[in-house]
């Protein structure tokens, strides 16, 4: 088991390295100068020079590459040029928002596709399971921007019982806050939900033909109570791989749904930084969300060997 | 549980309620796409700074008002010397900042030194160029020497870069804006929105409103729902006229339609052939149907223009029957210049929707004349890098919203390359007088001038679209200079 985590632990750290060289230097590339774009068109072109020494942009890129790597050891970001605050100021309080945000979509999409799943594999064949795999074709077809306006449309305009939009703010308490992100949670969880129910129908079907299955049936289980106690544990693996992806999408691809109900997360921020060339903050955005990426996948292969006792004894 | 949620969903949706119809006489929320990168005005250009902070929380020497008149501001009168190169301001004293210090002359020639200084990152630096010297005589007296007349000054110094801030708060200005306006600056949860408050303690009529919160909706989907959710009292340069229809029609809210200084053109490479032939731009003015891009791009709002002025300056002389929509006139012309079969050329369009809408059609109105146009769609970025910079195009599509801006065709090396030395003489002219009259005969000279010379396809200017709650007292209907002006708004009982 110590074997097992140690090379996973140094697969980690050589992708985190790789990863800040590719992201660095591929978002170096791309042209226009965040002084001009700051100081607009009628900017002469001493003052541009001037904002551009005391952002920091005259020093080769290789310094700045080693700079801002040494930086993120510490926690230190960098300063966004547009805001001039330090980008790990920003990024927290904008965590507070999005990390949020993409575990309460998970525990819906969770919540609701495993009971899912499990619905359909125990009548596999019948009504039951033919209106839920329909339901989850919708549902995997459905673009997730299109499904939040229709629920703003219903809920916040006709129904008023929520806002438009917007975030509560934490200083408003947990109630609000989770009121706040309900319409963009239940949007971001429901596409979810569709694919992990399909996953974890497949993955229980695979696991039902094995012989210890039919020896619960034979003392007396019924087909849902088997799944349950016998069939989940089993199915587990690609379940828990696919909601390792889950939550890395939501983290990141959160950016459309805040866009669409103006939430102050992580990818409006990107966002933002990208339209004004402010390359510390999505260098360094990025770089988190593949950090992030990269540790739920080393979570998800411990969960992997905590689940299947097999993988731990082998190594 | 199903009753129960849909009693926890009344009592929050009461609760709500009750609270803002509470909250609504002084308090207002006011909404608009793009949020400010920081609450320095005069060290960027991005226009959303000065929406929250101009007059708001800064002021300047003179002041912009809704109607595009320039009134006094801080400076309670002045003296301009018979020379004009001499201007004393007599400011206005008990004015306090919002940290308690006293704003008197050292703080305003602190602040137009700081703006001219050889190190400074004032995004309009050029407004300050003339000025030699700035002294302070005694508290209340300030004296700016310049080294050439300008008929501009006054007005120049009512632009949100010329504010007055004082050196004590200067290092924490981008953060925490410390002025003199009616309002002060609160709270900046950056992405979500900005909170002021009412100074009690300001010098001249004090604001009605007490709270005032600036949210911040980029997506037009988005600012319908708020608006229409009633989560936003008014909504300052809305995104989505489309349904402008539906706003006018609810008795709830009204819209607001009024002119903002951006002049919408088509930008033209003078130096480029073929568009350095006259002929071949004369025929590119004739080849475009204005109301056609302002009814297809722009849901018919917007003014068509004849030349680089706005409509609504009294000043304006309206010169669109020069340049109307004939393509027949159109393909002689371009026959007549050697291009009987057209030629090919590229252009460039930034992000708003009037360039990106108004792109397509102008594409097809040229495709009629023979003009064959590549569309590149670019981020504004890449446009200041490869069009403003590089000078690297043949066409763009870009609304100029500085006001009073026709001085930038004296410039031969601003992006589009005009150079005609009789108009930087008569910009010379014009910059030099102080007489009105004079003034007002000396721009319709300029006007007429980039008129018959075709240098750009002058399309349309940029209206300034607002919804706002029934209610709502006061609003700015045109945008004289990017500002929201909140200190004589009030809710009507």
């Amino acid at each position: 088991m110590i074997r097992y985590t140690l090379k996973r632990f140094l697969s980690l750290c050589i992708s985190l390295a790789v990863a800040s060289l590719l992201i660095f230097f591929v978002i170096e590339i791309a042209p226009g100068d965040p002084a001009s774009f700051m100081l607009g068109i009628n900017a002469q072109p001493d003052t541009v020079a001037t904002l551009r020494a005391e952002l920091g942009l005259d020093i080769p890129k290789l310094e700045r590459y080693l700079a801002w790597t040494q930086g993120m050891l510490t926690g230190d970001f960098g300063m966004s040029y547009t805001y001039r605050t330090p980008v790990s100021q920003m990024v927290a309080d904008r965590l507070w928002v999005s990390l949020p945000l993409a575990l309460f979509a998970l525990a819906l999409s969770t919540l609701i596709a495993l009971p899912a799943g499990i619905y359909s594999a125990a009548r596999r064949g019948q009504t039951g399971d033919i209106a839920v795999m329909s339901a989850t074709q919708l549902g995997v077809a459905i673009p997730n921007f299109w499904f939040a306006m229709m629920l703003v449309l219903i809920f916040a305009i006709k129904l008023r019982w929520f806002a438009g939009g917007g975030f509560a703010g934490w200083d408003k308490g947990l109630g609000a806050v989770m009121w706040s992100l309900t319409l963009p949670a239940i949007s971001l969880a429901l596409p979810q939900a569709a694919i992990l129910a399909r996953v974890m129908r497949s993955a229980l079907l695979d696991v039902m033909n094995e012989d210890f299955m039919r020896t619960a049936r034979a003392k007396g289980l019924t087909t849902t109570q088997t799944l349950w106690k016998h069939g989940l544990r089993n199915a587990l693996i690609p379940v828990l791989t696919i909601i390792g992806l889950q939550f890395s999408f939501l983290l990141a691809g959160g950016i459309i749904i805040e866009q669409v109900f103006y939430l102050p997360g992580l990818g409006r921020l990107v966002f933002q930084a990208i339209s004004a060339r402010d390359l510390i903050v999505v260098e360094s955005v990025v770089m988190l969300l593949v950090f992030a990426v990269i540790v739920v996948n080393f979570a998800v292969d411990l969960a992997y060997a905590a689940v299947d006792p097999r993988l731990r004894a082998r190594t | 549980m199903k009753h129960f949620v849909s009693r926890l969903a009344l009592a929050s949706a009461l609760s709500v309620a009750g609270f803002a119809a509470h909250a609504a006489n002084t308090d207002i929320t006011v909404a608009m796409q793009l949020e400010p990168p920081h609450l320095d005005p005069t060290s960027a250009a991005a226009g959303a700074i000065d929406s929250v902070l101009y007059s708001n929380v800064f002021e300047g020497l003179t002041r912009f008002m809704g109607d595009g008149s320039v009134v006094a501001g801080l400076a309670k009168s002045w003296d301009i010397s018979d020379d004009g190169l001499v201007y004393t301001f007599i400011l206005h004293d008990n004015v306090l900042f919002h940290d308690g210090s006293t704003m008197d002359a050292e703080d305003v020639q602190f602040s137009l030194n700081r703006a001219r200084a050889d190190d400074s990152t004032n995004a309009q630096k050029a407004l300050f160029a003339g000025i030699t010297d700035v002294s302070a005589l005694d508290a209340a007296t300030v004296v700016v020497t310049l080294d050439a007349p300008n008929g501009n000054f006054l007005f120049n110094l009512a632009w949100g870069d010329a504010i007055i801030v004082a050196p004590e708060s200067i290092d924490g200005i981008k953060q925490a804006p410390i002025g003199t306006g009616a309002f002060k600056f609160a709270n900046w949860v950056q992405g979500d929105k900005i909170e002021l408050t009412r100074n009690d303690a300001y010098w001249g009529t004090p604001a009605v409103l007490e709270n005032v919160t600036f949210k911040f909706i980029s997506d037009p989907t988005a600012a319908f729902a708020s608006v229409m959710a009633e989560d936003v009292d008014a909504f300052v340069g809305f995104p989505a006229p489309e349904n402008l229809p539906q706003f006018e029609a609810d008795p709830r809210f009204q819209v607001l339609v009024g002119s903002t200084e951006g002049e919408t053109i088509l930008s033209t490479n003078n130096k480029m052939p073929p568009f350095d032939n006259v002929k071949v731009r004369e025929a590119l003015a004739h080849a475009i149907d204005r109301q056609a891009i302002v009814d297809g791009a722009m849901f018919g709002y917007g003014t068509p223009i004849g030349t680089h002025f706005a409509p609504h300056n009294p000043a304006y002389v309206d010169l669109t029957g020069s340049s109307a929509y004939d393509p027949e006139l159109a393909k002689k012309l371009l026959a007549e210049a050697g291009f009987a079969d057209g030629f090919e050329t590229t252009l460039h369009l930034p992000p708003p929707s009037y360039a990106r809408r108004g792109g397509e059609i102008i594409a097809a109105q040229l495709a009629q004349v023979g003009i064959k146009v590549q569309i590149t769609n670019v981020e504004w970025a890449q446009w200041l890098e490869t069009v403003f910079r590089g000078k690297d195009f043949g066409l763009t599509i870009v609304s100029h919203t500085e006001p009073m801006d026709i001085g930038i065709y004296a410039n031969p090396e601003y992006y589009f390359q005009y150079d005609n030395p009789a108009f930087q003489e008569l910009m010379t002219n014009l910059n030099a007088t102080t007489d009105p009259e004079a003034r007002t005969a000396l721009m319709g000279d300029a006007q007429r001038m980039i008129s018959s010379d075709f240098v750009n396809g002058y399309l349309f200017q940029l209206a300034q679209l607002s919804v706002a709650k029934a209610g709502v007292q006061g609003l700015w209907t045109n945008a004289p200079t990017q500002a929201t002006d909140l200190t004589a708004v009030s809710w009507a009982d």
